[in-house]
């Protein structure tokens, strides 16, 4: 029953962007009839397009997509650098999302959600040591008189894992490790409830890699924070996640515990996206089993101006039928336990019996 | 599998003149890529792996030069080898494709022009039946609608698709070997896994060898034959894949694979590589590269680094103390 | 410190060229602080018993009309022409830039506003505009550097534009949203110091265009008034007396002012080299 009181720290409910992008006609092209109209429709780009989902206190969410699906538009929303076209964004039950970008800078909320970009090098500054990257937050969002902002900055440096020698370094002169221990140290500087993490570790070595998660979970444990973590790689996403949600073309596809929505993904996208992750099951050579793949071919829908009803997934999907493009899948409950929250935007999701048979008419066999 | 290799790097050695110094970017690299081989060079950044690559295509940076070394492409040494001569072995048959294929594309001029041009350029083809090898080009590496796709500009297409539009310049002129470094970077997972079933099947079908640089020890797994382990410049370890996998002999290919996300392993599972490459521009540098992260270092890793060959054809591990 | 210095001594050794151009305007810097202390003659004091005078031990660049020593006018000139080419680059740095950045970085009306200006400015012949400038306002000194100003602004727009427009959405400015800081305070401490370094090099090729122009307009008569020596003045006077064969009242200034426009020209990529951050590894 406590479940019911709790409230989520961060309540998003149907969160819609759209761009509006230019449909002139070439200069040869014949003009359209209503060009004299000044309310004249315009296109629009759905970059996101109904999304609802809350992130709970000591949550980590995790947000999969492939590039161009709308989930750094979602992050964009998220962390009150872009306005909603329309929806709710509730932190701790108060209402930000009608704030405006501009300007939220100067709202008590903007030290509650903070980011950790996705490459520290293009998000230090340049001119700036690591001490100024760390220390700016601090000074204009929670000003300390300026012995104790060095102590603090140092603290933060020492939590982060960067040796204090570091810190009059310019960005130039660090590695990508030490580049992004310095931004995850100037996110978490305000201490932040939220921490969108954009990527953190794209653009790392592997042996870096791990030692920058384990700083993060260490970090999460640590100061209690609510992460969003985002990324295109499963393998990462799932070390660190409580739930995932997956984003397709500015919708969410499937949602659900990390473990679940892995181990049984219910979208057909979803489980092309796992098929496609190397899986070391496969070593060549090694006389192993071929595991059947599930391989997507074909471009995504325009995200321009969508048909309301047409599945976006359609066209590519390998179970796409009539029905995908009369009514639009919304997101429904699947599993044998449908109150552990998975749920799935198909009208055929991949059922119990087609994991077990391997529906073999949807699976390439790629030996 | 034939005798002599396509390509067999002996003993190769790169210099880079820095501001720093003379930076030893290669020491005493040897490995050979077999007919019909799918070949691995695994490593992080600061590796050498591209480095190993541009050398042998021959279009190192004007501040490298190869001090020691042979690299032997089908019997003609490719370091020696006049660039008049290099011109025309790349593209015919020794070809590369990079890990941004929109910049590698040259942005003003329709793809199927751009594929007709290296058609016509190696001399097989007359002009009038360009284009349509062109066009036959697009639909091999599965470009739907190739007709219409040949006339469109590579900031139209997506970019798996340019990576689609680089595989069909690189294998326009049945190459032998096929150097694709890092091709799949930057890419997202599903068009990833699209290239590489391409390249792989493409390959397996010209019976071309192909020599694949990345980072990504997944990919190199499913994909590749032999896998070659890099770290600092050297070749620490290289093996048949199963082999690696199954019994990695060097600790810096345990650590790698253990570092590696699975999708069975936890955080806590996953080992971190502690310390940095050891600078290279320093007049000492030890031996071996890697004893200054070793567990597993002893007294005897401070003499000349050991080449100790495996039991398996082509296995082979650089370490004193091996697993 | 000792870092930044020893990154410039790199590059001047590095680069023989780059030492060849600091080390020109080193000269002519010191010519122009110290040209009137050290000049053998009074630039200004006619002498009737030495008029057109060759290149002598007396007189190194000879002697023009009125018998005035050459080299002294050539080496005191310095400082004026120096002077609105260094005034006149600050002000156009100023406002070009600063206008530039706020286009390129707001975008919107700001950026059409500031665009269409310069497309104005650019649209007229550029030396019949300093001219006309100079003419409607009056042959001061004031309004020469005005006028220098006002043609070399649309070049710093058209850069500082370009540079602060592909720096608009980076991370870091990003980053600097979150930190709370609002957009006068990203332009300002975030995106300028980035921007600087270019400008920097822009400054030292406008510094070139801007003698060039000064020069040219006391040339034509609109500028600086005679006696008053500057180089264009000393180029216009010596053009009448190119034919009947007294080349050096002529050649010398302007070889002069040759040297400082190819110092200039030459000290720009030097200074790129210098400050930029990335080249410091």
């Amino acid at each position: 029953m406590s479940e019911f009181f709790k409230k989520p720290l961060l309540d998003a409910q149907s969160l819609h962007k759209q761009f509006t992008v230019g449909k002139k006609p070439g200069l040869f092209a014949k003009a359209p009839k209503d060009w004299f109209r000044a309310d004249r429709p315009v296109a629009k780009l759905h970059a996101v397009d109904d999304v609802t989902f809350t992130i709970g206190k000591g949550e980590v969410l995790g947000l999969v997509g492939e590039s161009g699906c709308g989930k750094s538009t979602l992050v964009r929303l998220l962390t009150r650098l872009l306005d909603l076209t329309d929806g709710s964004i509730r932190l701790d039950g108060e209402e930000i999302g009608h704030l405006p970008a501009k300007g939220f800078g100067k709202s008590p909320y903007r030290p509650r959600i903070q980011m950790v970009f996705q490459d520290a090098g293009d998000s230090l500054n340049p001119r700036f040591t690591a001490f100024a990257a760390i220390a700016d937050p601090i000074q204009r969002l929670k000003p300390l008189p300026r012995a104790d902002l060095k102590l603090r900055v140092e603290a933060l440096a020492t939590m982060c894992g960067l040796p204090l020698e570091l810190l009059g370094r310019f960005p130039h002169q660090l590695s990508g490790g030490q580049k992004a221990r310095v931004g995850i140290a100037r996110a978490i500087a305000v201490e932040p409830d939220l921490l969108i993490l954009d990527e953190p570790t794209a653009a790392l070595d592997v042996s870096v890699q791990v030692v920058i998660l384990q700083l993060l979970e260490d970090l999460k444990k640590r100061l209690g924070m609510s992460y969003l973590f985002v990324s295109h790689d499963l393998n990462v996403v799932r070390l660190l996640c409580d739930r995932v949600m997956v984003m397709y073309l500015g919708r969410i596809v499937e949602t659900g515990p990390a473990e679940e929505v892995f181990r049984n993904p219910a979208h057909p996208y979803t489980k092309a996206l796992l098929s496609a992750i190397p899986h070391f099951d496969q070593v060549k050579g090694s006389g192993a089993p071929p595991v059947p793949r599930l391989r997507i071919s074909g471009e995504p829908r325009s995200p321009i101006d969508p048909s309301p009803k047409v599945c976006r997934f359609y066209g590519r999907c390998p179970k796409g039928q009539d029905a995908c493009t009369e009514s639009m899948p919304l997101l429904h409950g699947v599993g044998l336990e449908h109150s552990a929250g998975h749920s799935v935007a198909c009208h055929f999701p991949v059922s119990d019996t087609d994991r077990k048979t391997a529906a073999v008419s949807l699976i390439e066999d790629v030996a | 599998m034939s005798a002599v290799p396509v390509l067999a790097v002996d003993n190769l050695s790169v210099e880079f003149r820095t501001r720093g110094g003379i930076v030893k970017a290669l020491e005493q690299v040897t490995f050979s890529v077999n007919k019909g081989e799918m070949v691995a060079i695994v490593g992080e950044s600061g590796s050498g792996k591209s480095v190993t690559a541009f050398t042998v295509m021959g279009i190192l940076d004007a501040a490298g030069r190869v001090s020691q070394g042979t690299a032997s492409f089908g019997g003609l040494d490719v370091l020696q080898a006049s660039e008049a001569v290099m011109r025309d072995i790349r593209g015919r048959e020794m070809s590369m494709i990079f890990q941004n294929p929109r910049v590698a594309l040259n942005p003003i001029r329709r793809v199927g022009d751009q594929i007709a041009d290296v058609l016509l350029q190696h001399g097989n083809v007359t002009r009038r039946e360009a284009p349509k090898r062109a066009i036959e080009m697009l639909t091999r590496v599965r470009i739907p609608d190739p007709e219409r796709r040949a006339k469109a500009y590579p900031f139209e297409l997506s970019g798996g698709m340019c990576q689609r539009i680089m595989i069909a310049i690189a294998l326009s002129c049945a190459p032998k070997l096929l150097i694709a470094d890092e091709p799949t970077t930057g890419l997202d997972v599903t068009t990833q896994a699209a290239i590489m079933d391409l390249i792989a099947e493409l390959g397996a079908e010209q019976g071309m060898s192909t020599l694949l640089i990345t980072h990504d020890l997944g990919m190199a797994a499913e994909y590749c034959d032999q896998i070659v382990v890099m770290h600092a410049g050297h070749i620490v370890e290289m093996a048949p894949t199963a082999e690696l996998f199954a019994h990695p002999r060097h600790p810096y290919t345990a650590k790698l694979i253990a570092a590696t996300p699975k999708p069975t392993a936890r955080l806590m599972d996953l080992a971190a590589i502690p310390g940095n490459l050891p600078d290279l521009r320093a007049a000492e540098i030890p031996p071996c590269r890697y004893s200054a992260r070793c567990e597993r270092r002893q007294s005897r890793c401070d003499q000349a680094l050991p080449y100790v060959l495996g039991e398996q054809k082509g296995s082979m591990v650089a370490c004193w103390n091996p697993l | 410190m000792t870092e930044t210095l020893k990154h410039i001594r790199y590059v001047l050794t590095e680069n023989p060229v780059t030492l060849f151009a600091f080390s020109l305007f080193g000269f002519i810097l010191f010519c122009a602080l110290f040209g009137p202390y050290l000049a053998p003659y009074d630039p200004l004091a006619t002498n009737g018993a030495a008029t057109l005078k060759p290149p002598s031990g007396a007189h190194w660049f000879g002697t023009d009309a009125l018998g005035r020593d050459i080299f002294s006018r050539v080496l005191v000139a310095t400082r004026l022409d120096l002077g609105i080419a260094f005034f006149s680059v600050v002000l156009t740095f100023a406002i070009g830039a600063l206008a530039g950045i706020a286009a390129g970085f707001f975008g919107g009306w700001v950026d059409r506003v500031v665009g269409r200006l310069a497309d104005t400015i650019m649209a007229f012949p550029l030396f019949v505009l300093a001219m006309g400038i100079v003419a409607a306002l009056g042959n001061t000194v004031g309004n020469i550097v005005l006028a220098t100003a006002i043609i070399n602004t649309p070049l710093y727009a058209r850069v500082a534009r370009a540079e602060a427009n592909i720096r608009r959405n980076a991370g870091f400015v990003e980053a600097a949203r979150l930190s709370g800081n609002g957009e006068g305070r990203i332009l300002l401490l975030q995106i300028l110091p980035n921007i600087l370094p270019i400008l920097m090099v822009q400054c030292s090729l406008t510094m070139g265009y801007a003698i060039l122009n000064a020069a040219g307009l006391s040339f034509i008569g609109l500028g600086i008034a005679p006696p008053t020596p500057e180089w264009g003045i000393l180029v216009a006077e010596g053009a009448a007396y190119m034919i009947s064969g007294e080349w050096w009242v002529a050649l010398f200034p302007g070889l002069a002012l040759m040297t400082a426009v190819f110092c200039f020209n030459l000290l720009g990529d030097g200074l790129r080299d210098i400050v930029d951050p990335r080249r410091r590894t």
